[in-house]
C-alpha cells in the first residue's frame, strides 16, 4: 500500500520534473531566438517565412473577414433598426472588431495554420537529431530554423490583424449600407467620433503584439518536447493548436480587463 | 526568378498591412491628417461633476470646441477642478464666459457646455472660468420633490 502510494509520487515528481526543465530548454531557445538579429545574408530567411507565414494566410484572413464583418453587421443592423438608431452599427462594428475580434481571431486562424507547422518542424528536427547535427557542423539551428519562423511570426500577425480589420469593416459596410441601405454619412461620422487611435486601434495592435508571442512559444515548447515518435508529433501539433487557442482567450480576457477595466 | 516572386509577395504583403493601416488610423479612427489643432487649457471649478468624464466634449452652441482634459477634486474647497483643454489660440473666449455641465438626452453621456460673456478680455493658457454652474443628480432632484410634497 505504502509502496504504491510512494511509486505514485515518484512518478508524478518525476513528469513535474521533466516538464518544468523542458519549459526552462524552450523558454531558453525561444528567448535565444529572440535576440537574433539577422545579418545580409539571412534577411532571405526571414523573407521566406514571412512568406510562407503571412502572404500564404491572406486567402483565409481575408475570407473569414469579410463573413466576420458581413455577419456582424447584419446582427447590429436589425437589432439596433428596432430603436431606429441603423448609424450606430459603424461604431459598434469598427469597436467590435478593433478591440476584440480581430487580434483574437487572427491569433486564432495564425496557430492554426502556422503555429502547428512549426511543431511540426521543431519535433521533427529533433527527433531525426537534426539539431544536434547541425550543432555538429558548426551551424547554430536556432539561428538558421527557429529565430526566422517566429520572427516572421511577429511580424506577420500585426499585418494580418489590420488586414483583417480592414477587410472586416468593408464587409460590414457592403452589408450596412450597400444592401440594407444605412446612411453611409452617419455609418463613418458615428465610427470616426467613438473610436479613438491609441486606446482602440493601438491596443488592439499590442494585443495582437501578445497572442503572436504567445502562438510561438507553445508552438516552439511543444515541438521540443514532443515525443520522438509519429503520434507524439501528432498529438504536440494538436496540443499547439488547443494549448495557443485557450492561451489567447484567456489571455485576451485578462489584457481587456488591464487595458479597458475602468475601476 | 523564384526569389523575386517571394520578395515581390512579401513586399506587396507588407504594403497591404500598410495601406490598412492608414485606412484604420484616417478612416475609421478620423485622425486629423493635417495634424493637431493648436489647443490651450483652462480650468473651471464645479461643486459637482456627477460623472463627467476625462475626453467629454466641450461645446458652445452644441458645436464641439475642446474636450475636457483632466478631473481633480479639491479637498480644501471639497469642489472638483476640471482643467478643459480648448481649440485654437488663447483670446477666443471671453473671461466672464460661463460653464455648464449638462448632459446629452435624458441617458447620455456629460459634457461641458460655454456659454460666452460680452467682456472685452479674453480668458489666456491656465486662466480660471468663475461663472460654473454644477451637473444636476437626479437624486438630489427627486429628493427635493418629495420634501417639497411632503409639506
Amino acid at each position: 500500500m505504502i509502496d504504491l502510494l510512494l511509486q505514485n509520487l515518484r512518478l508524478l515528481g518525476h513528469s513535474v520534473l521533466n516538464f518544468v526543465s523542458s519549459l526552462g530548454r524552450a523558454s531558453v531557445m525561444w528567448a535565444h531566438a529572440m535576440t537574433w538579429c539577422p545579418s545580409w545574408d539571412e534577411v532571405g530567411l526571414l523573407v521566406r517565412q514571412i512568406y510562407n507565414v503571412g502572404f500564404l494566410s491572406l486567402i483565409i484572413i481575408v475570407l473569414s473577414a469579410f463573413s466576420i464583418g458581413a455577419v456582424l453587421a447584419l446582427q447590429f443592423y436589425t437589432q439596433l433598426a428596432r430603436f431606429g438608431a441603423q448609424e450606430a452599427v459603424g461604431l459598434g462594428l469598427a469597436l467590435v472588431l478593433l478591440r476584440e475580434l480581430g487580434p483574437v481571431v487572427t491569433a486564432l486562424l495564425f496557430a492554426g495554420r502556422a503555429g502547428s507547422a512549426l511543431t511540426a518542424e521543431i519535433g521533427l528536427m529533433k527527433t531525426t537529431e537534426q539539431l544536434s547535427s547541425m550543432e555538429m557542423m558548426g551551424v547554430d539551428p536556432l539561428r538558421r530554423v527557429v529565430a526566422p519562423r517566429i520572427w516572421a511570426g511577429l511580424i506577420s500577425v500585426p499585418i494580418l490583424t489590420l488586414i483583417f480589420n480592414m477587410v472586416a469593416i468593408y464587409g460590414g459596410v457592403v452589408v450596412a449600407i450597400d444592401w440594407l441601405g444605412a446612411d453611409p454619412g452617419g455609418f463613418w461620422s458615428g465610427m470616426q467620433d467613438v473610436v479613438r487611435l491609441w486606446e482602440d486601434l493601438g491596443k488592439g495592435m499590442l494585443k495582437s503584439f501578445v497572442f503572436a508571442l504567445l502562438v510561438t512559444w507553445v508552438a516552439v515548447f511543444q515541438g521540443y518536447d514532443a515525443p520522438p515518435t509519429a503520434e507524439g508529433m501528432a498529438m504536440a501539433t494538436t496540443r499547439t493548436v488547443v494549448i495557443s487557442s485557450v492561451l489567447i482567450l484567456a489571455s485576451d480576457f485578462l489584457l481587456t480587463l488591464v487595458m479597458y477595466g475602468d475601476f | 526568378m523564384r526569389t523575386r516572386t517571394l520578395e515581390l509577395s512579401v513586399g506587396a504583403f507588407v504594403l497591404l498591412g500598410l495601406v490598412a493601416l492608414v485606412f484604420l488610423a484616417v478612416q475609421v479612427s478620423g485622425v486629423d491628417v493635417a495634424g493637431q489643432q493648436n489647443a490651450y487649457t483652462v480650468t473651471a471649478r464645479f461643486d459637482d461633476v456627477a460623472g463627467l468624464r476625462t475626453r467629454a466634449k466641450v461645446s458652445m452652441a452644441g458645436v464641439t470646441v475642446g474636450r475636457v482634459q483632466d478631473i481633480q477634486v479639491d479637498m480644501e474647497w471639497g469642489d472638483a477642478v476640471v482643467t478643459l483643454e480648448i481649440f485654437g489660440e488663447p483670446g477666443n473666449l471671453t473671461s466672464d464666459t460661463s460653464a455648464r455641465i449638462l448632459t446629452e438626452g435624458i441617458l447620455g453621456a456629460r459634457y461641458v457646455s460655454l456659454l460666452p460673456g460680452a467682456d472685452e478680455e479674453t480668458l489666456a493658457q491656465g486662466d480660471e472660468i468663475s461663472d460654473t454652474q454644477g451637473a444636476l443628480v437626479l437624486e438630489n432632484l427627486i429628493g427635493e420633490f418629495l420634501t417639497n410634497i411632503g409639506k
